[in-house]
């Protein structure tokens, strides 16, 4: 049998989107930049040079701003959103085409297994942070007054000044979300092992739902506390730049909310797939992997839930 | 290490070897091996722009005052990207993403990556994430002038308050980039190597180079995103009204920044230096014919020291005022680390006793590596100690410890590594004379630089200095000579590519042109090999036999054919 191929690896031809995704990359990369320094200072005149000045969170801080950053930002993020489009077509045609084998839907495995940890420590550092701010305030407040304005604010933790969350209320009710939604994915994902696709495009449709729910509270909740932040320094709730504990209250838990987006957008593709006719009983795991990367943000919400929210009232 | 018969393994040409055309191939790629050319060709092009750079500053350093530079804050911005450009760019790139892409499914057996699609993202991402470095270097830094100056390590408040420009915002997107790159680049290496290997090829026959290319992407796994979460903090602790992550005055704590940075920076060195002390495995047993001594000595050596690599990492930080308790552990900790890199030193040392050892080229390197990697692993027992690295901390002591382990223990292993497998990737061979008089050149020019740094340390001169008193002027001197002889071997280098281009027609070389000891699949198949390897998987025999028997059967076997 010289000449013919006698392994199941996949051997792919090669393909555009890689080399497409660089060149994303580096506008989104320099969207990023002009969004939120600007390439030039805003001493600098003209139109031209306008377009380069830093936007940032001047816009919803209520200060004026003026910029083309967040369009250079949308033309990356469209352009990524298209390599990610086309590359995972790909990738779906070539499954339905049977060119998958068992070894290779194992290294599938292994790669979503690789990516959910490094996901896992990207969170690690987060927490890292809010426990050394959490449990070594002390430490913080004993510094040269010099360089810390009021360092008694921050003998206790979270500074006194400020009114955290109430966890027993919205966060309660998005933590309930979650775990429902991580009931719901599951339902879905039996309903297609079981052949029974109806359950799995209501399980799949739901969580979907159940994860822009999520966000809603969440971002509900944001604006709640962008509205009420301290605007004088002395009483009220607090938002990133407040001081520290708003820092990393939002860091966290915007990049949690991130995360579930992700999460989302990834379950509503393979929504899509379900309801185009996609994936078999046997041959789904592009949902399987998404039900892992639900579960994955679902854990990190509990972490956040317990720690964040309930451990440090 | 496993023992496999050369000619017995067919290679087989299927339609699938007919090649893409030029922009398919080298910017749509998915063949690992192209992959793995096109990094290594970044890596030279980084290599020599994070070589102009510190050229720069050896013209600067040789002599007192301030005569090359037009200001300090452009020399730092020398010192900072010459760092950066150096590890992100040329030693992972070439160490990872070349040897690792081009060899490592070789030498399991696989026909490819796991992923190669997810491949070429990770190399494309880099000369994005250079471009990004690049275009820092002309934008608004600090106050006083373009680029960042605030050295590699990237500490807040020179990161934030300290360089407002548009700079740092660059460098901070060009290292997310490279960081994604290493992250898609470790996993896909994990699952090609737990998924991929050849039948009958266990974990405890995997060549060494596999079993530092595993360990090595475990760290980039685990340590690269703690970068990037660190990355994202100074990104928004710079914008205007965010966060406060390292202000003190609004409870935030910058020494934060250093334990983020260094869970990271700790294991990167063993990420730099892992795939060299594999790649040095398998020339110090080519050319001492013998199989390597203790083989899961040596694989797991390398597994302990990725394991204790995470636990060491605030001996970077001992002058900032920790407790002495923490100190102690960090000490002690960082010391056992001692014990597995003395492992492989002896099991090296211990491979070539008794050997029948030939000097070629890549043994010279690699005999290089050893003797200079020891260098610089004593003097990191001396920095070790807290005690003795309070007064050390930031001197050219420390510049020198690491330099002697990475520019020279990783830079020689890239270099043994080029010499080993020039001939496999490109089928002709280089010059012998040229190529011992680059690695003489540079063995000695290094040397001449890095040597005299431990006096200049011992005497408290400074890292990151532009100017220094007039005392140390001698030593400075002699060590910008050593970066003329550096220059002249790197001159060398590119002679000997050139000359062995023109006459690559004349010095074809064979399946194993390094004969008897060289026993891993890549000597199997042809130089180069074929644009898909392994269309029929090779099976590597059950049982302990052993390889030298095997070897002898093969040419046995061979012989008895051709008579």
């Amino acid at each position: 049998m010289a000449g013919a191929v006698e392994h199941d690896y996949h051997i792919l031809p090669p393909s555009p989107w890689p080399f497409f995704a660089g060149i994303a990359a580096l506008v989104w990369g320099l969207g990023m930049v002009v969004f939120f320094t600007g390439l030039v200072p805003r001493s600098g005149d003209g139109a031209m040079m306008e377009f380069f000045f830093a936007r940032g969170l001047d816009t919803i801080q209520g200060r004026d701003g003026s910029g083309g950053g967040w369009i250079i930002l949308l033309i990356g993020t469209l352009m990524a959103a298209y390599v990610m489009y086309g590359w995972w077509r790909d990738v779906a045609a070539e499954s339905a085409r049977g060119e998958h084998t068992p070894v290779i839907d194992l290294g599938l495995r292994y790669g979503m297994i690789m990516f959910i940890m490094q996901e896992a420590m990207f969170f690690v550092g987060w927490f890292w942070m809010f426990f050394e701010l959490g449990l070594f305030h002390k430490f913080r407040a004993g510094w040269n007054p010099d360089i810390l304005e009021n360092p008694e604010s921050y003998a206790s933790w979270p500074p006194p000044s400020i009114e955290t969350v109430d966890p027993w209320h919205l966060p309660l009710m998005n933590t309930l979300i979650l775990l429902l939604s991580g009931t719901t994915v599951t339902w879905g994902h039996h309903a297609l092992v079981h052949g029974d696709r109806k359950g799995a495009k209501w399980g799949i449709g739901l969580t979907v739902a159940l994860g822009v729910l999520f966000l809603a509270v969440m971002a509900y909740e944001y604006t709640h506390l962008f509205h009420y932040r301290l605007e004088d320094g002395m009483n009220g709730t607090f938002w990133l730049s407040t001081n520290v504990y708003g820092s990393a209250f939002f860091m966290a838990t915007g990049f949690h909310g991130l995360h579930v987006l992700i999460g989302a957008i990834f379950l509503f593709a393979m929504w899509a797939r379900l309801m185009n006719g996609g994936m078999s009983p046997e041959k789904h795991f592009g949902l399987e992997a998404a039900a892992w990367y639900w579960h994955f943000v679902d854990v990190v919400w509990l972490f956040l839930f317990a720690f964040i929210y309930v451990a440090f009232v | 290490m496993v023992a496999i018969p050369g000619a017995d393994i067919p290679v087989v040409h299927t339609p699938a070897d007919d090649k893409p055309g030029f922009w398919a191939r080298w910017f749509y790629s998915t063949n690992h091996k192209d992959i793995g050319i096109l990094y290594l060709i970044f890596g030279i092009f980084s290599g020599l722009l994070g070589g102009f750079l510190s050229f720069m500053m050896r013209m600067e350093l040789a002599t007192p005052g301030i005569d090359v530079f037009s200001s300090e804050h452009t020399y730092l911005v020398f010192v900072t990207m010459h760092g950066l450009i150096m590890i992100f760019f040329m030693v992972m790139p070439a160490l990872i993403g070349g040897f690792g892409n081009y060899f490592l499914p070789i030498m399991i057996g696989a026909p490819d990556m796991a992923f190669p699609r997810m491949n070429n993202l990770s190399f494309w991402l880099l000369p994005v994430a250079l471009i990004c470095l690049l275009i820092s270097f002309f934008v608004p830094g600090a106050a006083e002038g373009n680029g960042f100056g605030g050295a590699w390590v990237m500490y807040p408040p020179l990161s934030t308050t300290g360089s407002p420009g548009p700079a740092f915002d660059f460098i901070i997107i060009g290292l997310l980039a490279a960081g994604f790159s290493s992250i898609f680049g470790a996993i896909n290496f994990i699952t090609t190597i737990l998924n991929m290997r050849a039948p009958g090829m266990t974990m405890h026959k995997m060549p060494l180079f596999a079993w530092a290319m595993l360990v090595t992407a475990f760290l980039l796994l685990l340590a690269l995103p703690v970068l990037a979460a660190a990355l994202f903090m100074l990104l928004t602790d710079r914008i205007e009204g965010g966060t406060a992550f390292f202000d003190p005055a609004r409870g935030g704590d910058p020494q934060m920044f250093q334990h983020l940075f260094w869970f990271f920076g700790h294991p990167e060195v063993y990420i730099m230096i892992l795939p060299a002390f594999g790649i040095v495995s398998h020339i110090v047993s080519t050319f001492s014919k013998k199989p390597i001594f203790g083989y899961l000595g040596m694989a797991y050596a390398m597994v302990a020291i990725g394991v204790v690599g995470f636990v060491v990492w605030a001996h970077h930080m001992y002058t900032v005022g920790m407790d002495v308790n923490v100190k102690a552990y960090f000490v002690l900790a960082t010391l056992v680390i001692a014990v597995p890199t003395g492992v492989k030193v002896f099991s090296w040392l211990a491979t070539m006793w008794g050997g029948s050892i030939r000097f070629t080229v890549p043994m010279l390197w690699a005999i290089g590596f050893i003797i200079l990697f020891v260098v610089g692993g004593v003097t990191g027992v001396m920095l070790a100690n807290a005690g003795v690295t309070t007064y050390l901390h930031d001197t050219y002591y420390v510049v020198a410890h690491f330099h002697y382990v990475l520019s020279m223990g990783a830079v020689f292993g890239i270099f043994a590594g080029w010499y080993y497998w020039y001939g496999k990737m490109f089928g002709h061979h280089y010059n012998g004379f040229l190529a011992r008089l680059h690695f003489w050149l540079f063995f000695i020019g290094v040397n001449v630089i890095f040597f005299p740094q431990h006096f200049l340390g011992l005497n408290s001169m400074p890292r990151r200095y532009i100017d220094y008193p007039v005392e140390f002027e001698f030593w400075n001197m002699v060590s910008s000579w050593g970066a003329w002889i550096t220059l002249a071997s790197v001159a060398v280098f590119f002679v000997v590519l050139i000359e062995a281009f023109l006459m690559r027609n004349k010095r074809r070389v064979g399946n194993n042109y390094w004969g008897e000891g060289a026993t891993t699949l890549e000597w199997t198949i042809s130089s180069p090999p074929p644009y898909h390897q392994f269309s029929v998987l090779p099976r590597i025999d059950a049982g302990d036999s052993d390889p030298h028997e095997e070897v002898d059967e093969a040419y046995a076997r061979r012989e008895g054919d051709s008579a």
